[in-house]
């Protein structure tokens, strides 16, 4: 009798996990709730369910209602590909919204296109990403043109002559951002003195920053996640270094300067858009994100809702919900209009956009210039 | 040479933060022969019994003395009742058993509390409170020496002394080296093997809590998962020292903790942790038992 209660507690989950509804369209998604880049996952997720309550409010696509079920990969490659298999398999979803990191969806999409299921990651800028197959899109601009607007910018505008790097050598995106601007810097006639690493995790940088320390370098570009970069940028002020640093979209989190305190302000990093924007798109998903949550939507919220929104609009044009039709219609998006910004989705399924840089003044965020591809 | 100088300061203030928690596993290995692999994130809960004491009492922005020895206490008094709980509950049922049993309940001691961290914490990283403010003590040179670097010191040695006077000169003392001996005899000698346990739990966890708050201080970022890689390390320290021995775990964190910072500084900052846990084996392969570790024969 034990046993076969024990089966059957066990074997329930699964069962409940396969029944289908005929009057709704179920999207996966994945993100990180938990782990040390929480705050990107629940943003994005924050995002994504707007853009759904929305949606439902105004009928569904379809008649039918979309919802979205959401699961947590922990900050993890493999639970990232645990989640998407069962969000396919069990849950059946139509399509998958991904996650935030790039490493995660380089796990995860690859299950996706075997199935066939379309998958648009939020802002998952590693390069590689879309090359896994032509079932996986992106609505964020690529590492390499992060690189190259931080390059530029840093040579123009700063004007800057020797720059030192310091890259999370365990993070896809860290690793691809810092070589972009390295050649980048490098072709501008600036001279890369230090190029040194730290693991996400770390909390002292000292070693690392002692040695930049002594190159004596103009500006130090650090293409982290805010967690890490609060304490670098805390402990570079700690050292004496006066040096502006730099660095990108993985910055964009309040608790950025909340760990970081005064350490981070008056520094750099290009981002997705911009809460000064004036562009009534910007302004209006602001105000509803602030009525909704109580709090300024940072850019992977802003990414989120887009990533939804593209991804609802396919839906609402494809003639059936099979993996290629939807597909098909996401590839032919066109101009639309975004949170961040207008989006095209090119022929390697990547988005065409401008970026935008920001200087960090205390909880606010100091929009400086856009620049375009 | 100026930057030698100021590698060997960053290098000493890491270690002796590692020798706080280095000495939570040597003491319980010393006694139990088991590795209390939960000890990691007893420091980890000492650090949010902290922030959130500060934050009760209003004192997240008040740096002094008299916050940092308050949240000292605090958090040495909630890791000591973490431990007494975790071996409580967890390990004294098992003490008859067999010493893997209570390694992999070690194990899940540390999930659960990494993950249940996750669920009442909130997973995302939080501020530790201001406990002291960072200012150069005294300049020789360009070399600067600051208030965290040297309060870390000061309070990691009071702390290490405390534990060399109570191991070496009191009663309960004597006691511990006599359980850590031989339980059994102990026994028959009228001391009580479960009392003495629970004690060194006690005190190594305290030592955790200490470990914490001057960690949360010197980084203000905690979360979770925040004891896994430091947790890791020291242990490492305390095996490299010769786990067992409290001298050698204090040896063995401040050669992880130079080690370390040298190999960034003169090697490759890549290859940071494979250079660090590379000395191990080289140490390991020399001497099995650790460098001040006794090297005894299992008797079967």
């Amino acid at each position: 009798m034990k046993r076969l209660l024990l089966a059957l507690v066990l074997v329930l989950p699964l069962l409940s996990g396969c029944t289908k509804k005929e009057n709704e369209i179920v999207i996966g998604e994945y993100d990180s709730l938990t782990g040390s880049d929480a705050t990107f996952g629940l943003s994005t997720n924050k995002g994504v369910r707007m853009a759904m309550d929305e949606i439902n409010a105004t009928g569904g696509i379809k008649g039918k209602k979309v919802s979205i079920i959401t699961l947590d990969d922990q900050g993890k490659n493999e639970e990232a590909a645990a989640a998407t298999t069962r969000l396919i398999t069990q849950n059946q979803v139509v399509a998958i919204i991904g996650g935030v990191a790039s490493g995660r969806s380089k796990a995860a999409a690859p299950i996706a296109q075997s199935h066939k299921i379309p998958f648009v990651s939020p802002a998952s800028t590693n390069p590689d990403v879309t090359k896994i197959g032509d079932y996986v899109f992106r609505v964020c601009f690529i590492d390499p043109f992060q690189g190259l607007v931080m390059a530029k910018f840093a040579t123009e505008n700063l004007k800057l002559k020797k720059a030192a790097i310091l890259r999370d050598v365990k993070n896809d995106y860290s690793v691809g951002l810092a070589d972009v601007f390295a050649a980048e810097f490098q072709k501008r006639g600036g001279e890369i003195v230090a190029d040194l690493s730290y693991q996400a995790g770390d909390i002292d940088f000292k070693a690392q920053l002692t040695q930049i320390r002594s190159k004596n370098p103009d500006g130090i570009y650090i293409p982290g996640y805010y967690t890490e970069v609060g304490l670098i940028a805390q402990q570079t002020r700690q050292l004496g270094i006066k040096a502006p640093l730099m660095g990108g979209d993985g910055w964009d989190s309040d608790k950025l300067s909340e760990i970081g305190k005064d350490a981070v302000n008056g520094n750099y990093y290009s981002n997705h858009y911009t809460t000064e924007s004036s562009d009534p798109a910007v302004t209006e998903f602001i105000k509803k994100f602030k009525a909704k949550y109580n709090e300024t939507p940072d850019s992977m919220a802003a990414l989120g809702y887009d990533a939804a929104k593209i991804l609802f609009a396919a839906l609402e044009r494809s003639p059936d919900l099979s993996g290629k039709a939807i597909r098909d219609e996401l590839a032919k998006t066109k101009d639309f209009p975004g949170v961040t910004g207008k989006i095209t989705l090119n022929e390697n399924r990547d988005a065409v956009k401008s970026a935008v840089i920001i200087q960090v003044d205390g909880n606010n965020r100091k929009f400086i210039t856009t620049i375009t591809p | 040479m100026q930057d030698f100088i100021q590698h060997i300061i960053n290098g000493v203030s890491l270690g002796s933060i590692y020798a706080l928690i280095a000495l939570g596993y040597t003491m319980v290995y010393g006694i139990l022969k088991m590795i209390n692999f939960a000890h990691s994130d007893v420091y980890m809960v000492g650090a949010f019994a902290a922030y959130y004491f500060a934050r009760f009492l209003g004192i997240e922005n008040n740096p002094g003395i008299t916050t940092l020895i308050t949240l000292l206490v605090v958090s040495m008094v909630c890791c000591s009742l973490l431990g007494l709980a975790i071996e409580r509950l967890a390990y004294r049922p098992l003490r008859k058993a067999p010493k893997l049993n209570i390694l992999i309940t070690a194990i899940g001691v540390s999930l659960f509390l990494e993950y249940s961290g996750q669920v009442v914490f909130g997973a995302d990283p939080k501020v530790f409170p201001e406990v002291m403010k960072d200012f150069v003590l005294f300049k020789i040179g360009d070399i600067e020496l600051k208030s965290f670097d040297i309060t870390v010191l000061i309070v990691s040695v009071i702390a290490m002394l405390a534990l060399e006077f109570l191991i070496f000169k009191t009663k309960i003392g004597r006691a511990m080296r006599a359980v850590s001996s031989n339980a059994s005899v102990a026994s028959l000698l009228g001391v009580n093997p479960d009392r003495i346990i629970a004690f060194t739990f006690i005190v190594g966890s305290s030592l955790a809590g200490v470990g914490s708050v001057l960690v949360g201080m010197k980084y203000p970022k905690i979360d979770p998962l925040m004891g896994m890689m430091i947790g890791l390390k020291a242990f490492v320290a305390a095996v490299l020292g010769g786990i067992g021995n409290v001298g050698g775990a204090v040896l063995g964190a401040l050669i992880m903790g130079l080690s370390e910072e040298m190999v960034v500084a003169y090697l490759s900052s890549t290859y940071r942790d494979a250079f660090a846990f590379g000395i191990l084996i080289v140490i390991l392969i020399f001497r099995p038992a650790g460098l001040l570790g006794k090297y005894s024969v299992e008797k079967v």
